[in-house]
């Protein structure tokens, strides 16, 4: 039952005004309160430092082509590897799906003009920005190289940490009020008939992403803080020459740390649910379980985080709880998988460069979800502790899950942000590429780890000579496909097709503005009168002029519903 | 829960019905935009209690490990600055309380006079501190620095990890004291808005968001001189 609004092969007229040319100048932009506005200038950000991180990987995976020496010494393999992580962590991921697809997509989602505090949304953008530049900052001063953990007494020991602490800092606080601002606005700012269960199960993921930024990001300030402190006035709490502990590091560091994988997975999942719905064409199937396993999943993430520091020296009583609690996780994540298997089956799956991506999530993330249940049991993660296993567990989670969702995302949400569509084959391709990129890069890393390679090693023995090869191979495919993608959407920039207010059949809110949308996202304040996903009573909002109140209604022929 | 909007026409380009001057565009009500605030700075506090909390818990760790160097360095603290800065708080809290409630009555002259007193109790608290430093300073401790001599402070040179507790001694108290500060410009921004005439019984916000701010300032120092001063 596809509402077709127009004719194959007759063009859009092109919307006239929207927020894109609603104020002209790049200071208009720089100084712009539009949450849509704020949410390209975090996704430019975003890609740029993804950029910037990817680059660093690059020289990663090209030093370990071979044994011994490749292009750098091992003290600047430990900056690179160091940097490579801190970027991709605190400037890139964490903010990534949020800051700009959730920026732009809550307000229009929930029917709202903007986010509930508009200048605070702007500010927290510059100060992630002044994060950024602190960042970069370290790393042309010298360089952490104690990787992205900042592991006491590596960091109290090596000088330059004071930079890129205050950079990890800094984006906390940017990520502290992003996150105190969303959560707001879903509580105060949902249109009226807009209730909790009429959510788009995106915005239950940013809502629960949004929670553990709030009450979990402090602590990484205040971590990042004492570590500031250890170095510059010798506090002593973690550097173990002055009386300290550095597991106390690790417990602080890891209580922050491991509640932010959350903050990377669950905007990827809530993205991905959103596909699963516009690609099958069918109801979610089991919205409260989705919804409510994010928040379970945001609860649980509070209590797992010893499972770090199995091999720490922390008491074995301690492990055996963190472990059983780690396994725990597996439960609300295993009801989002059958969830979104559900919304498949029978459903009229239109395969579109972002349901592909979608797929690939779900192929990816399950591997790296169960690995970490793998690597949860004591007796596993003692053998594979800190070696290229758990790299690639946490590749497949990040990069499987998050960017392949972001990427997803990005695709399904691109005609709505530029009113413009994007060449498909072109995104097939880029996908393919990725695909098959990013498994010869990280399951490689799997073989490697489980035979023993440990992490963060510049050197190895011969016999890993081989697989370390053929990663790195994979590395460039994976680089070749993030290109395609990269230009894929830079042609659509210049040549795409004007779309309409809804080129996927689509039926959150969203889709009922034109695209791009009008600088105040609608016309009138909508009036909600179902759910999100549903698809029946969708057509029927399509009559009127999408307002939901039913005005402009106009008698159509209804097309024939299966 | 204000989101009891009406599917009214917003106007879309327009700006000129009957909205409020103070009421920003993408609110629907004043209730609403108030509701906002007020959970907003809510929020904002607990992050500033768990930011806290971080330290306090150091703090635990170490007086559990070490309680007798715990004893012995903070029994160096003088209690009276300490109950001093307590009682001065403690009155700024108060003057606070009645800020707002002069403002919920519309009388801005008398909130700017307490908005006012409440900055000046806070120069109060930092004035103690400071000279609560400066001795410090004198006795060759400090931030950065740790060669204790004089009467008061030398016996702490042979007092195994004592200069662990006084340094958390000064990242609590420095950190809280900086929180001051930010308090104090706060408050003088909303008393000096208050003197435009931004407020009224109507709209007071900021009023209300910098009090709450103020409050917990107040509040962890209330934590803060027990656990580091009233320990023997
Ligand atoms: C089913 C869910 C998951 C479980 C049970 C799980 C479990 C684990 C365990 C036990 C470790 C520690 C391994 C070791 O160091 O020996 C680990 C590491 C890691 N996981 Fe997961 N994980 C899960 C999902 C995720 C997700 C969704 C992400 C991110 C999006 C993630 C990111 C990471 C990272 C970054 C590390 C390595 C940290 C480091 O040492 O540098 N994990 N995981
Ligand atoms: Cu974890």
């Amino acid at each position: 039952m596809s509402v077709t609004m127009i004719e194959p092969g007759q063009t859009m007229p092109a919307i006239e005004h929207h927020y894109l040319n609603a104020e002209k100048g790049i200071k208009s932009w720089l100084t712009t309160v539009d949450h849509k506005r704020i949410g390209i200038m975090y996704l430019i950000s975003v890609v740029l430092f993804f950029a910037v991180g990817g680059l660093l990987a690059v020289f990663v995976r090209l030093e370990l082509l071979t044994p011994g020496r490749t292009i750098m010494d091992a003290a600047m393999y430990n900056r690179v590897f160091s940097a490579h992580g801190i970027v991709m962590v605190f400037l890139f991921i964490i903010p990534s799906i949020p800051a700009s697809l959730g920026n732009f997509l809550l307000p229009i989602m929930i029917g709202a003009k903007d986010v509930a505090f508009p200048r605070l949304n702007l500010a927290s953008f510059y100060i992630y920005w002044a994060g950024g530049i602190l960042g970069i900052i370290g790393m042309l001063s010298g360089a952490v190289d104690t990787g992205w953990t900042f592991y006491a007494p590596y960091s109290t020991t090596t000088t330059t940490v004071v930079w890129m602490t205050l950079a990890v800092f800094v984006a906390g606080f940017s990520s502290i009020l992003t996150g105190l601002n969303f959560v707001v606005t879903i509580h105060k700012m949902r249109a009226p008939g807009m209730t909790w269960t009429r959510l788009p199960l995106f915005l239950w993921g940013i809502y629960a992403t949004a929670i553990i930024q709030v009450l979990a990001t402090p602590v990484i300030g205040i971590t990042m803080l004492l570590l500031m402190m250890e170095k510059l006035i010798g506090i002593g709490i973690f550097d173990p020459k002055l009386g300290g502990d550095p597991v106390l590091y690790q417990h602080f560091f890891w209580f922050y740390s491991h509640p932010a994988v959350y903050i990377m997975i669950l905007p990827a999942m809530g993205v991905i649910s959103e596909l699963m719905a516009t690609f099958s064409r069918q109801k979610i199937f089991g919205y409260k379980a989705i919804a409510l396993s994010s928040m379970a999943i945001a609860l649980v993430s509070f209590l797992v985080w010893g499972h770090h520091m199995f091999v720490a020296g922390q008491s074995e009583v301690a492990a055996i709880i963190f472990s059983a609690i780690t396994y725990l996780v597996g439960v609300p994540t295993g009801i989002k998988v059958i969830s979104w298997v559900g919304t498949m089956y029978k459903g009229s799956i239109s395969l579109r460069a972002p349901m592909i991506y979608a797929q690939m999530f779900l192929f990816l993330f399950t591997i790296g979800g169960l690995t970490g249940i793998m690597l949860g049991s004591l007796n596993v993660d003692v053998h594979l502790h800190d070696t290229y296993y758990v790299v690639a567990h946490f590749h497949y989670v990040m990069m499987g899950g998050t960017v392949i969702a972001f990427l997803g995302g990005l695709h399904y949400w691109w005609p709505k942000m530029t009113g413009k569509m994007y060449n498909e084959s072109l995104a097939k391709w880029a996908a393919g590429l990725i695909f098959i990129g990013f498994n010869v890069t990280f399951f490689t890393q799997f073989i490697l780890g489980s035979q023993g390679m440990p992490r963060r090693y510049y050197d190895y023995v011969p016999e890993y000579a081989s697989l370390h090869a053929f990663s790195t191979y994979g590395s460039w495919i994976l680089g070749l496909g993030l290109l395609v993608a990269f230009i894929c959407f830079i042609h659509s920039l210049i040549k795409g097709e004007q779309v309409g207010a809804d080129p996927w059949g689509g039926t959150t809110l969203e889709w009922l503005t034109t695209s791009p949308p009008d600088a105040h996202n609608f016309k009138r304040v909508p009036l909600v009168t179902r759910n999100p996903y549903d698809y029946d009573a969708a057509y029927d909002d399509l009559l009127g002029d999408g307002m939901g109140d039913g005005a402009s209604r106009t008698p159509v022929v209804s097309p024939s519903r299966s | 829960m204000s989101t009891t909007a009406t599917a009214i026409d917003t106007g879309h380009h327009d700006h000129d019905h009957d909205h409020p001057e103070y009421l920003q565009h993408h609110f629907v009500s004043a209730d609403q935009q108030f509701d906002s605030a007020k959970m907003g700075i809510w929020l904002f506090l607990v992050t500033e209690v768990l930011l806290f909390s971080g330290i306090f818990v150091a703090y635990a760790v170490f007086r559990n490990w070490y309680p007798e160097s715990f004893h012995e360095t903070f029994s160096t603290l003088n209690i009276v600055y300490g109950f001093v800065n307590t009682c001065v708080l403690l009155t700024s809290s108060y003057t606070m309380v009645m800020a707002i409630n002069s403002i919920q009555n519309n009388q801005v002259d008398k909130m700017v006079n307490y908005l006012f007193t409440t900055v000046a109790l806070g120069a109060v608290f930092m004035l103690v501190k400071t000279v609560e430093y400066k001795e410090k300073y004198d006795g060759g401790i400090f931030f950065w620095l740790w060669e204790p001599h004089g009467h008061h402070y030398e016996h702490l040179a042979n007092v195994a990890y004592a200069s662990i507790f006084m340094k958390l001694y000064f990242v609590a108290t420095g950190i809280h004291g900086l929180h001051v500060l930010i308090g104090m410009l706060l408050l003088l921004w909303v008393a000096w808005k208050g003197k435009e005439g931004r407020w009224s019984s109507d709209y007071y916000n900021y009023v209300e968001v910098s009090g709450l701010y103020w409050h917990l300032v107040d509040i962890i120092w209330i934590f803060l001189f027990p656990l580091l001063y009233l320990t023997s």
